[in-house]
């Protein structure tokens, strides 16, 4: 399972679970799982789009990843994106099963793009997805204290002079090229899981921001290895993997903390009830 | 509008600011201002326009006429000299940030780029979470926070940054009364020994009458200045609200009154006019 073939699909399923749960603690943060949903449904249109056109897979999701970023942005104002969110992810989905209609061969890329192909990584994504990788990053790390800020106060954020609407649009062209790093390798429905499940496992687990987005990145890159591991014995689809350990670690720190609360709260009946 | 001289020195002064929202004058040539360590209430029942008004002197929100200087100075977005605590701070409780995380953020929240983390930082937010005591809940969610705690945190985050005139837009609103004395008596111990001018918001003004300096009352969007004893009197506000209300003092307490709602024709209304009796202008 380290064969050559194999270790491109190693590489770019790190580096996407790197990048994924860090940009992952932010959409959690801000409540935006459901932009983070559509995005990727976006990157899936615009890809089907693009091959039906004859053009470059990666750019047609590229673009449409970010048309659809800067579209839920701007019509949904003060942060707050669900109905447009909604409108945008079933027009977009639409729009991708048009285009593979059309198109005369069913492509197996293009299902790939939905659930996936990391056993199929050829050499040469290696470096665009390494290079829109180390961007996010990078944007993150420069945003950090505002983002952190306008994501759980954006009043207190407001009152220190920062724009809110600003940084909420710069977040998400970060969510767009995330998106388009990593839709390629895990797929648009997958993409998704890894963005948001570990980081809210994560944040069951601590109560330090920077913890919680470590924290992320070391469930996200364990699910990511294990599913690949999991998927190269068992010949399933990784996909399954995936979302599948996503949802357990998610399940079993939340399971973990309702334990832990049961039995931290007082043993003794209170004082009406032990009356009664 | 009621209103006093701008004094040198002053950390705030308002001049004639009229504000419209959605077609309809919010707020009506109000002026006021603010000398350092001084504490005012900024007193008005619900939809008076006391929010709008701090939200001008934020920054937040640009006057359609009108002045607000600074320091001295007109308004800049960012001012560093102005600490805000909102009416409205909702956070999760599931977000994992610490009481600590949220003063730090005070510090510096709207840099870019990485942060140094040093100690000298985290002493001057022990520090600060000392001086609002809340040192024993710095660990803990600030979703998780009770009123008064989340109160108390959020002093912090806005003072950390060393304003020296701190706005704040209803405290007490969700307070108990003992909750809502221990955070005036914290503010107005700061404002005294940090000579920082503390604007604080509020519908009651009594848990404010022992510490308060002066009092901006508003009303209908218009504003009358000076004294407790000058402004909350029962000739001053009938003027402000233009209809008759009492002013009662009972036990050391100050209950505002509508009156039999008959409007007084015969006190002028419009705007800019000088509507208060001498004793309200100036000091
Ligand atoms: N964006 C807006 N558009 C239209 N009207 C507005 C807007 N913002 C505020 N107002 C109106 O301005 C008036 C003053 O509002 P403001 O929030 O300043 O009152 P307040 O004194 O803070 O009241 P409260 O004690 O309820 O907080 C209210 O009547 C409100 O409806
Ligand atoms: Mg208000």
């Amino acid at each position: 399972m380290f064969a050559d073939y194999m270790l491109n699909a190693w590489v770019v399923a790190t580096i996407v679970a790197v990048v994924a749960p860090v940009v992952g603690f932010f959409v959690v943060l801000r409540g935006s799982a459901f932009v983070a949903h559509a995005v990727p449904e976006a990157a899936f249109a615009g890809a089907a789009g693009a091959s039906l056109l004859g053009l470059n897979t990666i750019f047609g999701l590229g673009a449409f990843a970010l048309g659809a970023s800067l579209g839920i942005g701007m019509l949904g104002r003060r942060g707050r994106h669900d109905v447009v969110t909604a409108l945008a992810l079933v027009m977009l989905l639409g729009a991708g099963s048009l285009f593979l209609g059309w198109s005369t061969e069913y492509a197996p890329e293009i299902y790939s793009l939905l659930f996936g192909e990391v056993l199929g990584v050829s050499g040469n994504e290696i470096g665009l997805t390494a290079l829109l990788g180390a961007l996010c990053l990078g944007a993150i790390a420069v945003l950090y204290r505002p983002l952190l800020l306008t994501s759980v106060a954006p009043e207190l954020a407001a009152a220190r002079g920062i724009r809110n609407h600003r940084i909420d649009m710069a977040f998400l062209v970060v969510v767009a090229l995330a998106t388009t790093t990593a839709v390629p390798v895990v797929g648009a429905l997958l993409m998704f899981s890894l963005m948001v499940g570990p980081a809210a496992t994560a944040r069951c687990l601590t109560d330090r921001p920077l913890h919680a987005v470590v924290l992320s990145v070391v469930i996200a890159l364990l699910t990511a290895w294990a599913s690949i591991a999991a998927a190269y014995q068992t010949n399933w689809p990784v996909g399954f993997f995936v979302t599948a350990f996503a949802f357990a670690g998610y399940l079993l720190a939340h399971g973990g903390r309702w334990i832990r609360n049961a039995y931290s709260r007082p043993q003794a009946p209170l004082a009406g009830e032990s009356a009664a | 509008m009621i209103g006093d001289e701008m004094r040198r020195g002053d950390v705030l002064a308002l001049e004639g600011v009229s504000v419209w929202r959605g077609g309809r004058q919010i707020l009506d040539e109000v002026g006021f201002s603010l000398a350092p360590g001084e504490f005012t209430g900024l007193i008005g029942s619900n939809g008076a326009g006391k929010t709008t008004i701090l939200r001008v002197v934020m920054g937040l929100l640009a006057p359609a006429e009108g002045t607000v200087l600074v320091n001295g100075r007109p308004l800049a977005r960012r001012n560093r000299s102005v600490g805000y605590v909102p009416q409205k701070v909702l956070i999760d409780p599931d977000a994992p940030l610490r009481a600590s995380d949220l003063v730090a953020l005070g510090l510096d929240g709207e840099k870019v780029g990485p942060r140094t983390p040093s100690r000298q930082r985290r002493q001057r937010v022990e520090e600060m979470l000392d001086a609002v005591d809340a040192t024993a809940f710095a660990d803990a969610r600030v979703g998780n926070l009770s009123g008064g705690e989340l109160q108390r945190v959020l002093i912090a985050h806005a003072l950390i940054s060393r304003p020296q005139l701190l706005l704040m837009d209803e405290p007490l609103a969700n307070l108990d009364i003992r909750s809502g004395q221990e955070i005036v008596d914290l503010l107005a111990r700061i404002a005294e020994q940090q000579r920082i001018a503390v604007l604080l918001s509020a519908h009651d003004m009594n848990p404010l009458l022992p510490v308060m300096d002066r009092v901006v009352y508003v009303a209908g969007g218009r504003v009358a200045v000076g004294t407790t004893d000058d402004v909350v009197r029962t000739e001053v506000l009938s003027k402000l609200y233009g209809h008759q209300v009492n002013v009662l003092r009972v036990d050391g307490r100050v209950l505002v009154v509508s009156g039999s709602h008959v409007s007084l024709d015969a006190i002028p209304r419009q705007s800019g006019a000088p509507a208060a009796d001498a004793s309200v202008e100036g000091r």
